[in-house]
């Protein structure tokens, strides 16, 4: 059922206001096609009696009231999903973007979802090894989860993302400390959203997959700088609805990535301010909370079904403020975030990742004996504690002098430099196994007095503590190598 | 009543006209997938109305089926263990017919209708009953017996009531009414959820709601009727609390709101009571249970629903004659659904886009906690802990500001004392109890007359530590006279060994009142002989080294009902730290280090 309408008679912003027409819902799909030819697709963001509130995807440029044709297509905004995606680049609203052929399509699917039953949620609590010691060590990423990156401005957020793609694994599970940390190989697949970032951002990413073959896995959404940027608001949607299929259709583990939150939200802004909506926070819509949580509570699993879906948003903040509504609102709904640091990055630490505010809210779920290393919750608890008192003591160095230290705040300087330029620090392309992550974080735990390991068990201590006359050797090493 | 005919729809909620005779908060069927929803707003014959699930595909000349009565839930037998949508749905049997992902215009009743309750009447045939009065009970299952009410109004000669095995709409008797008519008694009942059940008088709250959290019982307690706030900055544990509460409240039915938040979250606790044995029951925590789980991505309009839904469920049980604590996490995000529904019914806003009308709901559902009398004659109360979560941890925002208007016990968590590990992460300067007072008497009686002085102590040491830290920090420890010294100390020991407590630890996570008393005892026994001491000349190794100082430290962890190990610590204390006066070098030094 379609219908075809030239009655518009209001344009402003992104939104048309069309009238006399019949049989419009909420929501619905639209065809628009203006005098000199553009063409775009739209929603109904309202109907009321016999007129219709539409959104033009692609903006108005080159619509006038009288030349417009509206066209109501009678189902919402689909994406035909089949795994013939995979592999394929498609734009914000799922058309193929990379000169292919469209696609078969299976079926076709409403990208607004529907909400996972709570009840039909399996727990997420498989250790996800993504060979990035910040991340494995302190707050390590779980199946199912949502982990922003909480980012800003010239930060290399999508070096780390891209690695994190790369790399992100699930190892064996094993109560035997020994046999941790072999990786197996299981079916996955990588989905990319851009939304409103540059083409050098964008083809950093398609370079990345291209290079290591896994653009195979991958299925990639495009909507950059330049395209609609009332396009945005779809592109996720079309992320995670493709990966829905992957997940638990297809039995896939997916990883989704989506790029930049906050152009998404400023996009939504955008709109609810052509609708002259009541603003609230910073002119964001009061609904902004929901509208997030629509699209990061899609990550999960389900009970009896093989897939998953994990999600890495990244999101620059405004000015790094974490309060601005943007990261604090994400913060509300994601299960933590990482949060990387403009101080560490200009020392030349990538990835810069500020540990201490950073957190993984399923850690203790997915990390110790069975899952990954019996002493992983207690060494990860003694690092963050350790590496908070050794910046404390950087900052007394700064105003006392280093002379006027204790003993033992000087190991803690130490051992906080050390943490900072051989724990957090990494190649972008060097991937360690968790127990290179692990054994290199009682390395430098050994840099303090033995009694200052307060918040690991004795045992764990006395087995995986570096002897003295080791310890040198293997730091030597490993530094010389690094 | 007639049916109506949408002509507007704008995200949730959708304007309909012709629906003469439908009143105010009448639940409609909206569209023809029959969606619920509910009506909000009447001009003329146009009435808005809110829609529980997604509102895609609907438009203007679609109908509206009016119902004739209010949102309501179904009250009776088989709510235990359950878990519900927002405007009680049962997921389990929603997954039963749709699957995995909920799908709109799927609907199954709040109570089983096959499913068979033995009941057994306790009202004799011929007597008076009057409304709400027990009139029988059904086991519901190991823990909870659930006890069979007439409705409010419902009131006369019972003139037939035979025990037997029903379904939940079986009649089980009858009523005649002073007027004549027949009512036919049913173990179901319905309640609108926006209007409080009625009770025969509310009480004032004397009895502490314990929680086995030393923080919270000692410092800031709640009592059975009172109601709470705990602000949660995200990553400050306000869940682990939370759950700690719903696992160890001396209550005897807990029910759950989970309002706007994480999917899995919900699964967490899905997964984790039925593990979970009841402390007191010994059975499984999910027994005496009730979930409302409205996940952040479910409907907006359901969730402003759910916390009505819960505190029905609430005080439907507190009718019975139970104690019952109801948690709702987290009403900041149903304040927001009231404010995104404002925004679409283009109210005028108030302060940061929250309607005006914000102060007074709040304050309403709030008042719903309470200890009464029922119509039925039993005591039975409602304790709400209500979580907030201040965007950017602002304090300053309505609906917190909102809240501490309504409430009178205030768990300030904090992300600071998360970072530095100190759980749970409740600030004891900032938090506050108003029922100090009116517990007191219930402490002097069942724990001991020194509780209260004893809290009140550790408040001022705590605060007065609170200022010497200042000056500490500027100046170094050492510039702080000897009496500070011990004082600093002693706060050190408040914090760790006593406020400091490890809800996975299966020795540390719940402490009785006695026992918290004898902690308190403990420590403060060690600050008075540490006073005396360091008059006596002694300095502060002396204290800090001795040898009971490490039993002080594991006492936490110690039994729950033999208070004799305490004792036994406190003479310790007193015998150790006795000050043997300065011979030789060393000058005044405490007795154990004589030995």
């Amino acid at each position: 059922m379609s219908r075809e309408y030239m009655t518009t008679r209001d344009i402003v912003g992104p939104l048309m206001l069309v009238e006399a027409v019949e049989g419009v819902t909420y929501d619905e799909l639209v065809e628009l096609e203006f005098p000199g030819g553009e063409r775009s697709l739209g929603n109904v963001l309202e109907v009321s009696g016999d007129t219709a509130l539409v959104q033009a995807f692609a903006g108005t440029t080159g619509a006038n009231p009288e030349g417009a044709k509206v066209k109501f297509l009678g189902h919402g905004l689909e994406l035909g999903v089949s795994r013939d995606m995979l592999g394929r680049v498609f734009d914000g609203l799922g058309r193929p973007r990379d000169g292919g052929p469209e696609i078969l399509p299976e079926k076709h699917v409403p990208i607004y979802g529907a909400a996972i039953n709570p009840v039909s949620r399996d727990f997420p609590d498989d250790f996800v090894q993504t060979g990035i010691s910040s991340i494995d060590g302190l707050n390590p990423l779980v199946r199912g989860q949502k982990l922003p990156i909480f980012s800003g401005s010239g930060l290399p957020h999508n070096q780390l993302a891209a690695q994190i793609a790369r790399q992100a694994s699930v190892i064996a599970r094993s109560d035997d400390p020994t046999k941790v940390g072999e990786k197996l190989e299981g079916e996955f697949a990588v989905v990319f959203a851009a939304m409103g970032i540059t083409f050098e951002d964008a083809s950093y990413f398609m370079e990345e997959f291209r290079s290591t073959g896994a653009i195979e896995r991958a299925v990639l959404f495009l909507n950059l700088a330049d395209d609609p940027a009332t396009e945005r608001i779809a592109t996720p949607r079309m992320a995670l609805t493709a990966a829905e299929y992957l997940a638990f259709d297809l039995g896939l583990h997916v990883l989704v990535i989506y790029t930049d939150m906050t152009y998404y939200c400023e996009a939504l802004r955008e709109i609810s301010a052509a609708r002259r909506e009541v603003p609230g926070r910073r002119g964001f819509p009061g609904y902004l909370y929901t509208d997030l949580a629509m699209m990061y509570e899609r990550a999960g699993r389900i009970k009896g079904r093989p897939g998953s879906i994990t999600q890495v948003p990244i999101l620059s903040m405004p000015d790094d403020d974490k309060t601005h509504p943007i990261p604090d609102l994400t913060g509300y709904v994601t299960e933590g975030q990482l949060i990387l640091d403009r101080s560490l990055n200009r020392q030349g630490v990538y990835p810069p990742m500020n540990v201490l505010p950073s957190l993984s809210r399923l850690k203790q779920k997915g990390i110790g004996a069975g899952k990954t290393r019996e002493d992983h919750a207690d060494l990860s608890d003694q690092l963050f504690g350790s590496y908070a008192r050794g910046v404390q003591a950087k900052e007394l160095a700064v105003i006392l002098g280093e002379s006027a230290l204790s003993d033992v705040d000087r190991a803690y300087v130490a051992f906080a430099d050390a943490f900072e330029k051989r724990f957090i620090a990494q190649d972008p392309h060097e991937e360690r196994s968790l127990t290179e992550t692990l054994d290199l974080g009682w390395e430098i735990a050994a840099l303090l007095p033995r009694e200052e390991l307060k918040r690991i068990r004795d045992e764990y201590v006395e087995r995986y503590l570096p002897r003295d006359d080791t310890a040198d050797g293997a730091a030597g090493a490993k530094g010389a190598a690094a | 009543m007639q049916s109506g005919t949408i002509v507007k729809v704008a995200g949730p909620l959708v304007i309909a006209q012709g629906l003469t005779g439908s009143r105010m908060f009448d639940l409609v069927r909206v569209g023809a997938d029959g969606l619920m929803g509910e009506i909000i707003e009447m001009r003329g014959d146009r009435a808005s109305i809110q829609v529980y699930e997604e509102t895609q595909g609907i438009g203007p000349g679609d109908p509206v089926e009016p119902t004739g009565a209010p949102l309501s839930v179904e009250l009776g037998p088989g709510m235990l263990g359950t878990v519900y949508d927002g405007v009680q749905r049962p997921l389990e049997a929603i997954e039963a017919l749709a699957g995995e992902f909920l799908h709109r215009g799927v609907d199954a009743p709040g109570l089983d209708r096959e499913k068979q309750w033995e009941f057994v009447a306790i009202a004799e045939v011929g007597t008076q009953v009057t409304g709400g009065q027990i009139i029988g009970t059904v086991q519901e299952n190991e823990v909870i017996e659930h006890r069979i009410m007439t409705e409010p109004h419902v009131a006369g000669e019972l003139i037939a009531l035979t025990g037997g095995t029903y379904t939940v709409t079986d009649t089980i008797g009858q009523v005649r009414a002073a007027d004549g008519t027949i009512h036919d008694l049913r173990m179901m009942q319905t309640w609108p959820v926006r209007t409080p059940r009625p009770r025969k008088e509310k009480l004032n709250a004397t009895e502490p709601l314990t929680s086995g959290t030393r923080v919270i019982d000692t410092m800031f307690p709640l009592v059975k009727g009172g109601a709470a706030c705990i602000p949660g900055p995200f990553g400050a544990g306000k869940t682990v609390t939370q759950h700690q509460i719903a696992k160890w409240a001396n209550a005897q039915v807990v029910i759950f709101i989970g309002c706007g938040e994480r999917g899995n979250e919900i699964t967490d606790v899905l997964m984790e009571f039925p593990e979970l044995d009841d402390p007191y029951s010994g059975q499984p925590l999910m027994r005496r249970t009730i979930l409302v789980a409205n996940t952040s991505n479910m409907p907006v309009a359901a969730r402003e629903a759910s916390v009505y839904t819960g505190i029905t469920m609430a005080e439907y049980f507190r009718d019975m004659g139970y104690e019952v604590v109801l948690q709702a996490d987290s009403t900041s995000r149903w304040a927001e659904a009231m404010r995104e529904i404002s925004g679409r019914l283009e109210e005028m806003p108030g302060d940061e886009g929250y309607p005006a009308y914000l102060g007074t709901r709040l304050a309403m559902f709030y008042e719903r906690a309470g200890k009464v009398i029922a119509l039925g004659g039993d005591e039975g109360s409602v304790s709400v802990v209500g979580s907030v979560s201040p965007p950017g941890g602002d304090l300053s925002e309505p609906v917190v500001q909102n809240t501490l208007r309504v409430v009178k016990t205030f768990w300030a968590l904090q992300d600071t004392l998360a970072f530095q590990r100190h759980f749970p992460a409740i600030d004891w300067l900032t938090s506050y109890s108003l029922y100090l007072d009116k517990i007191e008497e219930y402490w002097d009686e069942h724990i001991s007359r020194d509780f209260r002085p004893r809290r009140d102590r550790v408040m001022q040491i705590l605060q007065r530590e609170s200022e010497l830290d200042e000056i500490a920090r500027l100046v170094g420890l050492d510039a702080l006279s000897q009496e500070e010294q011990a004082l600093m100390d002693c706060a050190k020991m408040i914090r760790e060994d006593f406020l400091q407590q490890n809800a996975f630890r299966d020795d540390d996570q719940f402490s009785s009142l006695p026992k918290q008393n004898k902690l308190l005892e403990v420590i403060l026994t060690f600050y008075d002989y540490a006073l005396i001491a360091v008059e006596g000349g002694v300095r502060r190794p002396s204290l800090a080294g001795a040898p009971v100082r490490e039993k002080i430290t594991r006492a936490k962890y110690q039994s729950n009902d033999d208070m004799a190990i305490y004792d036994a610590i406190v003479a310790e204390i007193k015998a150790e730290l006795s000050v043997v006066a300065g011979s030789g070098a060393g000058g005044a030094r405490c007795a154990w280090e004589v030995q």
